[in-house]
């Protein structure tokens, strides 16, 4: 069929900012959507939240709008856009929700709009558990026994006829937000409970119990002629009980018969048709690995983070298919982009084996629980693609970059047998490594089975990898040894620690041996057409199919998985140097390992290499494609590392030099810059030994900004305020050595700010200081953020602004760079400088109109300001007021401090614009979905430093409405300053102590700061569980309860009698 | 052990030596399927070829009797990147390696078998050899090696045999039938009765049928030109279901032509095209020659279904007769089921 004539204007909603369990992959997903969309000629109006995004920028679609994803906001858009259509399985479990609550708000049938794609009831259909439940009964199809309840005393009825074990899953929620295995009564009551907050609709699915089943996804996609396909399966190697986000995932799928296979195909497309989807939808499956028999675990009705990765194991653009389906077009008439022949009518078939390994915040939150189950936790993932499963896996491990180069995990070699054991029955987020242990020391298939419901065939895949270090411990270099290393997937570093040598000598050997890798084209289809697709991944075989591709060809590194601390906005830069590379003249190849992002969609380069980012990798494509140079600046931390041993195996390094990149990250070597400039840097040093830090200490006082060097989103990083922390810092957080030196800085109070620097070497271009709302000591990450700044005075705006191009020049700056800054006593201090772009880059860019990624490439490409026609400076400020705004996954992570500090813990950002501040405010406080009540209760605990300041903003709450509350210390504070506040016990001191408050609707708003103890004991600590639980809003900075109040003031309308 | 796959033109791909250890010629050709090598191993149609399997990946899920779409697989040898010897199946009986050797397959792991796939694609299906060592003698018989007849009776049951069924009755005439096609039938309560291709007029028509199923089969459809008048006769008698091989002939019959294709389809991920529906459902497929289109318009069968990406003929049905075929396999194994709808379409022809 044709597309649709009757629709002229379409509406996209958007994913809003990056939480755990819903990430990067909605950019893509919305990105190409919005590309399809236009293509077909439709004017394409988006919503989005996330300013970090490229679905974001202005050409994405014909308008943008960074607006919160609430009902007030998305109306007031519909409203002005008046689309015809919107679609709303584009943005994820927030896209989905936001059509529902549009329809039962009655917009959408009050404005005429069509919801296209998948339509209302078959989102009820497929995310009601109870609708479903019928839809599969009346299908015959089976799910396991289950019931949604709305309260404990139902769901224990229930559980008390099926028995245990049970999975809970709170309704309409992401990631599976506030589910769990119920063992017994006492979990049981704790995990509903639980759920029943975390789901918007106050409801959770009790279900029967299919842990260990082999877990199977299918992507399937369907028309409005009712043509139906599965672009993809896939074969959890965790089995169920663990989420599917948290799950080592390989496809194809891998232990089931054909026959097998085919059932669940059919299963699969008969519930899509059922359900009348027009696009795609992701089917999960449960299979008894001893019977057959299979349940639907779940559907979900529209693009996934499973569709992402299928889109790219596979080829097959789903999202852009999808859209093109929505305006009805069907699957015959869209070509497979890949091929530029086939249909999109058309089922991939796959000669490699695809590897998916979750990336973990754990390196972030060491107290973190690392418990892995059945709600997500992981914020990113990698993809690696090999020819067999060990090469995909060993090549997705050194992807992760969690210091891992291989599956030999050193300090798991002293635990004992049963300790392995213990943690592979109860996995954490490194099984993979504990089950290689235990491969390693030969314990048999059968027990391990036992302990995991692990297949045997993954695991003989394990024990193929392990079995091979021995071989190559043993011995000389040979080359059929190292050719079979290779075909297993071994990196050269590995083979060079289990023989004891550099990993340069392998290299060399390797090379001189011929032993060189192949790149083997992904292109849907085994080989059997001719495909149009520059994207590779390499592999150890006899025909190699990527080819030079040009003398003018520039290597562009990407920045790996999410994670925090290095998330979607460097995806963001990548891409952007991609369009300028081009833009210049040259032919741009992109290395990265990221199936979630716009960047390894295989038509935004023109080439791309599907890899893991090391030395090796990297170099091996170098060796293929001889690239003039390689761009280091966009990637985050993962390619700036890469910047010097490249260099020193002669690769070049364009735009800013690996000396000056080295000069700006080495403590030392920094500070002679600084003191060769004058610039004002609070004072610090550094430090190899305990010791060491001692005397540094001493030297400069406390309290100390303490962190190790060459780490990026302040992992490990502390405020330290005594000896005795210092001790324990030294102890606990770090791994100190030469190679690592700690650095410790004067904590200097004050407003902080940060630019971000465009540089051609001589002159600088500043498009703006971006200044945080909370003071420092907390994370400029985790900040709020104002663009143009709100307090800092032009005085010391020419301060920022001198000590920017003083330093862009002394480092020979040639492309971007960030500079923070902490203002103390009207004078701007250096505390940091970053040689690559920052994550403000996407929020600034978008901001200022200022496409910085893109200048800076050209700068880096030999590029000025003159034939650019920029004029070097500061920019003059916009007319808007744009906040930026955090937002944290807390609910999903066990036993991680809410409370904000130097150490990074946000996921994302939103940002919010207004004509005046407040306005802004107001817009990121809604779009982080913290949403301010007008009036109600306030918490106030804080420390005594911090009791005189609460005690301002306690009154100022008290005039907009609202009630004060306090913890004895602080209430008692409050009452002698004449505020009236009640008081509130505090843990453990009564039945109704601040515990029962918070999970008793009696706070609105909770406002802590850090006491002395940081221990997860303290009272501090459970109080701010206890609100992350309750979703009640936490702030742990006055800054920020300052921020809000401003909002609530403007908002305020007062009453007064006669 | 060191094997090697080696060309007519003295050119080879090395490997690792697993399966049987005899030496063999055929006909190299590739299967795009994901899954299914044993269905594929025991289909006759591959009799007298060398499967190169483009999944890298085989013998993941073992080998069960249950799953042999013959008795004994006729093939000439095995190609895969990578085989199991660890299988992650309850069903397994076996590892394919045991399975290759039981059935005196010889096969070759860790070749490259995307690059011989590329080769295939660019040059069409060629002879080769799978030898240990390359100065083989049998290397000089490459050029020379044909499917010949002796080979290809090794596909055909001489002997009929008959499967229960409490419905009515289906001869279907074997030239090297899959199981699955019969297991079809007689899950719709048919009872079947195998006889050999080339069986007479005189003797199907005593075995009473209901209706008359051409099964599928290997090499050229033309040497089968002795069966077409019976087929003729048949298709003005009772209801004919023609399959792959079954579908050749019941065109040849009605005075279509056949020819051969570059290097054929095989896997299971060809989309076919209903012409009259405009549905399209995805099929198991394993063909090397195909019905010339244009040949078709001059006789009384009417093209039905399309390959979607190489528009070749994929279904016919007879314009006056209750007579029906497809290229592809509706009884699928290995591959999907989206097709089995045409055995309900025969099972209506037979009881109508």
């Amino acid at each position: 069929m044709p597309k649709r004539t009757d629709l002229k204007k379409i509406m996209i909603i958007g994913s809003g900012p990056i939480i755990i369990g819903q990430a990067a992959e909605f950019d893509y997903s919305g990105t190409q959507a919005c590309l399809a969309l236009k293509e077909e000629g439709y004017e394409t109006v988006l919503i989005n939240s996330n300013p970090a995004t490229i679905m974001t920028d202005k050409h994405i679609a014909d308008k943008v709008y960074i607006e919160p994803i609430t009902l007030e906001f998305v109306e007031k858009v519909l409203v002005k856009e008046h689309p015809d259509a919107i679609i709303p399985t584009l943005g994820g479990q927030t896209g989905l929700n936001m059509a529902v609550q549009l329809q039962e708000a009655g917009i959408l049938d009050q404005l005429d709009i069509e919801i296209i794609g998948t339509k209302l009831n078959t989102i009820n259909e497929a995310e009601d558990r109870e609708e479903f439940k019928d839809l599969m009964n009346k299908l015959h199809e089976p799910v396991p026994a289950s019931m949604s309840a709305h309260t404990y005393k139902v769901a224990k009825k229930f559980v008390d006829d099926i028995g245990f074990p049970v999975i809970i899953r709170p309704a309409f929620t992401m990631g599976g937000t506030g589910g769990g295995v119920a063992h017994d009564y006492v979990e049981l009551e704790e995990i509903v409970e639980r759920g029943l907050k975390a789901s918007p609709s106050t409801e959770v699915l009790i279900e029967q119990s299919i842990a260990g089943y082999k877990e199977i996804e299918f992507e399937v996609m369907r028309d409005s002629s009712d043509n139906a396909l599965a672009v993809c399966h896939m074969e959890n190697v965790d089995p169920v009980g663990i989420h599917t986000g948290d799950s080592i995932v390989i496809s194809p799928i891998q232990t089931l018969t054909d026959n097998e296979i085919q059932k669940l195909r059919d299963v699969s497309l008969k519930i899509i048709r059922a359900l009348k989807i027009e696009g795609g939808c992701n089917v999960q499956l449960a299979i008894d690995t001893k019977t057959s028999n299979y349940f639907i675990i779940e559907v979900n009705p529209r693009v996934s983070r499973s569709s992402a990765l299928a889109s790219k194991a596979t080829g097959y653009p789903i999202a852009k298919i999808a859209a093109k389906i929505a305006v009805g077009l069907t699957l015959d008439e869209i070509i497979n982009p890949i091929t530029g022949k086939t249909f999109a009518q058309f089922e991939p078939a796959l000669d490699y084996v695809v590897c998916k390994i979750p990336r973990w915040p754990f390196d972030k939150f060491s107290k973190a629980d690392r418990m892995i189950g059945t709600q997500m936790k992981a914020t990113g993932e990698v993809m690696a693609l090999g020819r067999n499963l060990e090469e995909a896996m060993q090549k997705a491990v050194r992807s992760l970059e969690i210091d891992q180069e291989d599956l030999k995990m050193d300090a798991l070699a002293d635990k004992s047998d049963e300790e392995l054991e213990k943690y592979v029955k109860t996995p954490t987020d490194d099984r993979l490594f504990y089950l290689a242990e235990l491969l390693r020391r030969d314990v048999s298939y059968e027990t391990i089975n036992q302990l995991t419901n692990i297949n045997p065939f993954f695991l003989a895949k394990i024990k193929n990898i392990v079995d091979y270090e021995k071989v190559l411990t043993n011995g000389t270099l040979d080359k059929d040894i190292i050719t079979e290393a290779k075909q297993l997937g071994y990196s050269d570093k590995t083979i060079a620690r289990l023989n004891d040598l550099d990993e340069d000598i392998i290299r060399h050997f390797r090379i001189q041996s011929n032993v060189l890798p192949t790149y083997k084209t992904v292109d849907t289809c085994a080989g059997e057409f001719e495909a149009a697709a520059p994207y590779f991944y390499s592999t150890y075989e006899t025909e190699n199919e990527s080819e030079k591709m040009s003398d003018k060809s520039v290597l562009i590194l990407g920045s790996g998985p999410i994670r925090i601390g290095q998330g979607i906005e460097f995806d963001y830069s990548t891409v952007h140097c991609v369009r300028a590379v081009q833009q210049m003249g040259y032919k741009a190849i992109v290395i990265n390992n990221n199936p979630e992002t716009v960047s390894t969609d295989y038509s935004v380069a023109d080439k791309l290499y599907f890899e893991p980012l090391t030395l090796e990798d990297v170099l091996n494509v170098c060796d293929l494609e001889k690239p003039i140079g390689a761009i280091v600046q966009f990637g985050g931390q993962t390619s700036v590392n890469l910047a010097e041993p490249l260099k020193a195996n002669g690769i070049k390094i364009l735009g800013t030099q690996v000396e000056d990149i080295n000069r700006a990250e080495d403590r030392d070597l920094f500070d002679q810059i600084i003191k060769k400039l004058n610039i004002p840097q609070p004072a610090g040093g550094t430090a190899t030994s305990q010791a060491g830090a001692l005397e540094v200490a001493h030297k400069i006082g406390y309290p100390v900004l303490i962190r190790p060097s060459y780490v990026l989103g302040g992992r490990a990083m502390e405020i330290v305020r005594s000896d005795e922390e210092l001790d324990k810092y030294m102890h606990e957080a770090v791994h100190v050595s030469n190679d690592h030196p700690v650095l410790i800085d004067t904590y200097l109070t004050g407003r902080e700010c940060e630019i971000d620097a465009l540089s051609d070497g001589e002159n600088v271009l500043l498009p703006g200081i971006i200044e945080h709302i909370e003071r420092s000591g907390v994370h400029s990450g985790d900040s709020m953020a104002v663009y143009p700044p709100q307090n800092i005075p032009d005085e010391v705006q020419g301060q920022i602004v001198r000590y920017a191009k003083l330093l862009a020049a002394e480092l020979k700056c040639v492309g971007i760079m960030n500079i923070q800054f902490v203002i103390h006593d009207n004078q701007a201090y250096v505390i940091e400088v970053n040689p690559r772009a920052s994550r403000t880059v996407p929020y600034l860019s978008k901001v200022t109109s200022i496409q910085m990624a893109r200048i800076a490439t050209k700068l880096i490409l030999g590029a000025d300001f003159n034939t650019l026609g920029l004029e070097p400076g500061l920019e003059p400020e916009s007319r808007l007021i744009h906040v930026k705004a955090p937002t944290f996954s807390f609910n999903k992570l066990n036993n991680v401090d809410s409370a904000l500090g130097p150490e990074m813990k946000s996921t994302g950002e939103v940002m919010g614009s207004g004509l005046d501040y407040t306005e802004a405010l107001y817009k990121a406080f809604e779009a982080t979905n913290q949403h301010i009540k007008d009036a109600g209760n306030v918490l106030i605990t804080v420390n005594d430093n911090d009791k005189q300041e609460a005690s301002y903003l306690a009154r100022r709450f008290h005039n907009v409405g609202f009630q004060i509350l306090a913890t004895k210390g602080t209430a008692k504070y409050l009452n002698d300053e004449g505020i009236d506040a009640k008081v509130v016990p505090e843990v453990g001191q009564a039945d109704e102590d601040i515990v029962y408050y918070l999970s008793h609707n009696r706070i609105q708003l909770l406002i802590n700061t850090l006491g002395e103890s940081r221990s997860h004991h303290s009272d501090g600590y459970i109080i701010r569980q206890n609100a992350v639980l309750n979703s009640v809003p936490l702030y742990t900075s006055l800054d920020t309860a300052n921020a809000i109040l401003k909002v609530l003031e403007k908002r305020f309308i007062s009453v007064t009698p006669l | 052990m060191k094997r090697y796959l080696v060309f007519e033109d003295g050119t080879y791909f090395e490997g690792t030596a697993f399966g049987s250890d005899t030496e063999t010629i055929g006909e190299l050709v590739f299967t795009t399927g994901m899954s299914g090598y044993q269905e594929a191993i025991t289909d006759q149609s591959y009799n007298g070829q060398i499967i190169n399997f483009c999944a890298p990946m085989i013998g993941n899920y073992g080998v069960a009797k249950k799953f042999n779409e013959s008795q004994k697989p006729t093939i000439k040898g095995v190609l895969a990147r990578e085989i199991s010897d660890v299988v992650g199946n309850y069903q397994s009986e076996m590892t394919i390696d045991e399975f290759l050797k039981q059935e005196n397959v010889p096969g070759i792991r860790r070749i490259d078998t995307r690059a011989i796939t590329l080769k295939i694609r660019k040059a069409g299906s060629l002879k080769a050899a799978i030898v240990d060592d390359l100065n083989s003698g049998l290397l000089d018989q490459i050029s020379t090696w044909k499917l010949d007849d002796e080979q290809l009776q090794k596909s055909i049951n001489p002997t009929p045999a008959t499967f229960a069924g409490s419905g009515k009755h289906v001869v279907l005439l074997d030239f090297g039938y899959k199981e699955s096609i019969v297991s079809e039938l007689t899950n719709r309560s048919l009872k079947v009765t195998v006889v050999p291709g080339n069986t007479s007029l005189a003797e199907i028509e005593n075995l009473h049928p209901d209706g008359i199923m051409l099964s599928n089969g290997p090499g050229d459809p033309t040497r089968h030109m002795d069966v077409l008048p019976t087929i003729v006769e048949l298709e003005k008698r009772y209801p004919v279901f023609g399959i792959c091989m079954g579908h050749q002939l019941l065109c040849l019959a009605n005075g279509a032509k056949t020819f051969k294709m570059k290097f054929g389809h095989r896997g299971f991920n060809h989309p076919v095209k209903d012409l009259a529906s405009g549905k399209i459902y995805f099929t198991s497929q394993n063909h090397g020659y195909a019905v010339d289109e244009a040949s078709v318009a001059e006789t009384d069968l009417k093209i039905t279904q399309i390959e979607l990406n190489d528009q070749t003929v994929e279904g016919v049905e007879h314009t006056r007769y209750n007579a029906f075929s497809v290229q592809f396999h509706p009884d699928a194994k290995p591959g999907p089921h989206d097709a089995d709808f045409l055995f309900n379409k025969f099972w209506d022809m037979i009881n109508k």
